[in-house]
């Protein structure tokens, strides 16, 4: 059982999460979109989306500090392992609650506006229940270890030793089965959102316009450029008129 | 300097009766699908008025376009790169769908479906966002032709800074109101601030003919080029979450048609043709110090045709001699350079628009002639133009960045051409001095005349075509439709092989054709992409592709027992 818990599952949703994402860039350029409902309110998303997406990103910096960096380094730095995890746990649990906050605020909204609720998938509910549970229980494990104080279980001994170990194809699956049931929860949700990441909305967040930064203002392109491979045809006959949504059939 | 081609428009506004026929063209042609149903790519605008969206041209509020930064560079309204990124996740200024309009049908099955009763049914609004009940309180043109102009006249941007500028001078009193249409598509600016807010770079520019475009397949969604562009001419379809714009019509472009708004202008008051432009100079133009400045700045930077130097230039980088000779016949560059009539619509955007207006004179004749003047004649008109029922100062706002210099200038030389032209039909003769008195000659004035009034369709549009000398890119290899599963290939086809859309003429390559026919085996298929053209079979063998692949099951062409080829069964739903 941890076999396949710590030893297949993750390599099958890291082969999803990339081989996925190539799919996807490959065959769906169009449906690569943020999907924005902004045009159809704006208060609540002005406060909840950057709450969400910036509290994301403290957290996404937080788990790569403590999963990718081995103890020993922080330990030949001089940092004690109580110093670490004051710091770690008020920064992540900090982060969380913006995070959770922001996308409690999201939900809510998706949920109590009318346009913004039409224009939701099933996809998309699939993808914020996922989601949302791998933010509560991630916060929920840092609340955890909070409490349990310098002695609770320390997860650069178990979690982060195993994660690395997977990227050099030999996981280390006694440590990870060693590590108590809340972080076991967490860790698989969290594989579940790798797994269907590439098929939900969020794969905007890897077309991130960081090369904006560098690009001249003004762009010239020639009409003659060839298509980019998976680029969409445009379909044969025409659009139906009218407004899909109003239909039974949702996307 | 760098020679390149820009298709433009210029409108002449004195013919504009505010007929809606090219936004409702326009709406059929591109914007009838879900996602855009409040989109309109081509609006028209009473002017004065809010305008669609409802004041977007208040850039306090909207920061849309450039403008000059404390250092004196040329900088996004909105703020540098990387704040822009940073206020990603939730566009700060963005129009609502209240600011457009909240896009609407009616429940006509009522009409048929309801029981026998003594009311009339009647159709009920329906919102095309929430499906609900609705009640209509806005829409691209509520306030056509000045309606409610004494309460929401003021609203108008413009008319606010005149006022604030001149005490006053904008009236919305029945006997002192006017009004004047605009209509509006995008500017497919040399500037344009749209793809400079653009984060993915999906907004550009073609070289060949300067049509601002956005690329469907690389938009994400960040709507920063909504907010980027100042006329608000790109829109967020909320069904793909992509950003779509005027496309100036290019596939009829290419073929040298005009666009659909142009074509279908019962008024005849849109010219198309192209402008050869300095493309090295444009930013240099754009940050001008003064305002005021820019337009001249913009004439400027429109290269002549006629001299030597831009000619060679423009032959060293590849213009075509087509588009060259279409530069030196084009009715754009007549008006807005050689007579100086049309003028580019908020140059103080710095987006160094490409579609250009020749400002409304009527309203002043019909004055004169009220008042009993001879309201053709050069003087009395000059002297009313100052005293406009249109005040100069709305109409310099709009054009000139508040210049009303330039604006008197472009309508005296109007008003001149008039007087000089009711000389020549009067009997009176032509007199020269009426030309003279606007710095032009008799001549260019009966020219300019013949451009305004009673040009042709080949002389209001002059489009040369996408180049033909590349015109074999377009059929074998550039064809946007060509690649794997695309229209172009004959497997896409509803109805199997050889179905859907006509296959290009050149089929195949000369040399592909030569091997072919030249070689003893079988020529290799894969510059044939697929496809086999039976008249150069040589009947060696059975060339790839002959026949079609199926995915489903390994081929087989052998009837099974029940006499069926197997191919044929297709697995339910997978046509």
């Amino acid at each position: 059982m941890n076999v396949v818990l710590w030893g297949v599952f993750p390599y099958l949703a890291i082969a999803t999460l990339v081989g996925g994402t190539i799919w996807r860039y490959r065959y769906d350029q169009f449906g690569w979109t943020t999907r924005s409902s902004q045009l159809y309110e704006s208060r609540l998303l002005r406060i909840g989306s950057p709450l969400f997406h910036i509290g994301l990103l403290f957290v996404i910096g937080g788990h790569i500090g403590g999963l990718v960096i081995p103890e020993s380094w922080t330990d030949t730095a001089g940092i004690t392992e109580t110093q670490y995890h004051v710091v770690a746990l008020t920064l992540g649990i900090l982060a969380g609650i913006c995070t959770l906050g922001g996308i409690a605020i999201l939900i809510y909204r998706r949920r109590r506006t009318g346009p913004v609720f039409m224009a939701t998938t099933k996809n998309d509910k699939l993808m914020y229940v996922v989601l949302t549970l791998a933010i509560v229980l991630g916060l929920w494990v840092s609340v955890y270890s909070a409490f349990q104080g310098p002695d609770g279980h320390n997860y650069r001994e178990t979690v982060s030793p195993w994660f690395r170990s997977l990227f050099v194809l030999h996981p280390d699956v006694d440590a990870m089965a060693a590590a108590p049931t809340e972080f076991h929860i967490h860790v698989l949700t969290g594989l579940v959102l790798f797994a269907i990441f590439p098929f939900t909305r969020l794969v905007h967040a890897f077309t991130a316009p960081v090369h904006y930064l560098f690009r001249p203002y003004v762009v010239y392109r020639s009409r003659d450029a060839r298509p980019t491979p998976g680029a969409s045809a445009p379909r044969r006959g025409w659009d139906p008129v009218g407004t899909r949504d109003r239909q039974t059939t949702r996307r | 300097m760098r020679v390149m081609a820009q298709v433009a428009m210029v409108m002449n506004l004195d013919k504009c009766i505010g007929c809606h026929t090219c936004s409702v063209t326009c709406k059929q042609a591109w914007t009838n699908r879900a996602g855009v149903e409040y989109v309109w790519f081509n609006n028209v605008e009473t002017r004065p008025g809010q305008g669609y969206p409802r004041r977007y041209e208040d850039q306090e509020q909207w920061r849309g376009g450039w403008h000059l930064n404390k250092r004196g560079r040329l900088e996004l309204r909105t703020g540098s790169r990387a704040k822009r990124l940073m206020t990603i996740f939730a566009s700060p200024v963005q129009p609502k769908l209240e600011d457009y309009y909240e896009p609407w049908t009616y429940d006509y099955e009522k009409l048929v479906d309801a029981p026998l009763g003594d009311d009339f049914p009647v159709a009920r609004p329906k919102s095309l966002i929430t499906g609900e009940d609705t009640k209509i309180s806005w829409s691209a043109n509520w306030d056509d032709d000045l309606g409610g102009a004494h309460e929401l006249g003021h609203l108008d941007p413009i008319v606010e800074k005149v006022r604030r500028e001149s005490e006053d001078k904008i009236r919305f009193e029945l006997e002192k109101t006017f009004m004047f249409y605009l209509p509006r598509i995008c500017e497919h600016c040399l500037n344009p601030s749209c793809m400079a807010s653009c984060p993915s770079g999906a907004i550009y520019k073609r070289a060949e003919d300067g049509i601002v475009l956005v690329d469907q397949d690389r938009c994400r969604g960040w709507r920063q080029c909504i907010t980027g562009c100042p006329y608000k001419k790109v829109y967020f379809n909320h069904k793909t979450g992509k950003a779509e714009k005027c496309t100036f019509c290019y596939p009829r472009i290419e073929v040298g048609l005009p666009t659909i708004c142009a074509e279908t202008c019962v008024g005849r008051l849109r010219y198309i043709g192209v402008f050869l432009y300095d493309a090295d100079r444009v930013t240099e133009a754009a940050s001008v110090a003064d305002e005021k400045d820019l337009y001249e700045a913009q004439l400027d930077l429109m290269l002549d045709p006629e001299d030597p130097a831009v000619v060679a230039a423009a032959r060293e980088q590849d213009v075509p001699q087509d588009w060259i000779d279409a530069a030196r016949r084009s009715p754009v560059y007549a008006l807005a350079k050689t007579y100086r009539v049309a003028l580019p619509l908020h140059p103080e955007y710095r987006t160094m628009p490409m579609v250009w207006y020749v400002p409304p004179l009527s309203p002043v004749v019909d004055l004169l002639r009220e008042q009993g003047h001879d309201a053709e004649d050069h003087g009395n008109l000059f002297g009313a133009i100052d005293a406009l029922r249109i005040p100069v100062e709305y109409l310099a706002e709009l054009f000139t960045a508040g210049d009303t210099a330039l604006v008197t200038g472009v309508l005296k030389k109007l008003a001149a051409m008039r007087s000089y032209m009711r000389g020549i039909t009067m009997g009176d003769g032509a007199r020269e001095e009426v030309a003279a008195s606007v710095g032009m000659t008799g001549q260019a004035m009966y020219a300019m005349y013949r451009l305004l009034a009673i040009a042709k369709y080949d002389d209001r549009y002059v489009i040369p075509k996408a180049h033909e000398e590349r015109g074999h890119e377009l059929e074998e290899l550039g064809c946007s439709l060509n690649f794997d599963e695309g229209p172009g290939m004959y497997e896409s086809g509803a109805f199997g092989e050889a179905s859907g859309r006509p296959v290009p003429v050149a089929v195949e390559t000369f040399h592909a054709l030569r091997q072919r026919q030249t070689s003893d085996g079988i020529a290799p298929a894969d510059s044939m992409r697929g496809r086999v053209n039976l008249l150069n079979w040589d009947g060696n063998g059975t060339p790839p592709g002959l026949f079609p692949d199926h995915r489903d099951q390994p081929t087989s062409t052998v009837p099974g027992p029940d006499g069926q080829v197997p191919g044929d069964a297709l697995p339910e739903g997978s046509s």
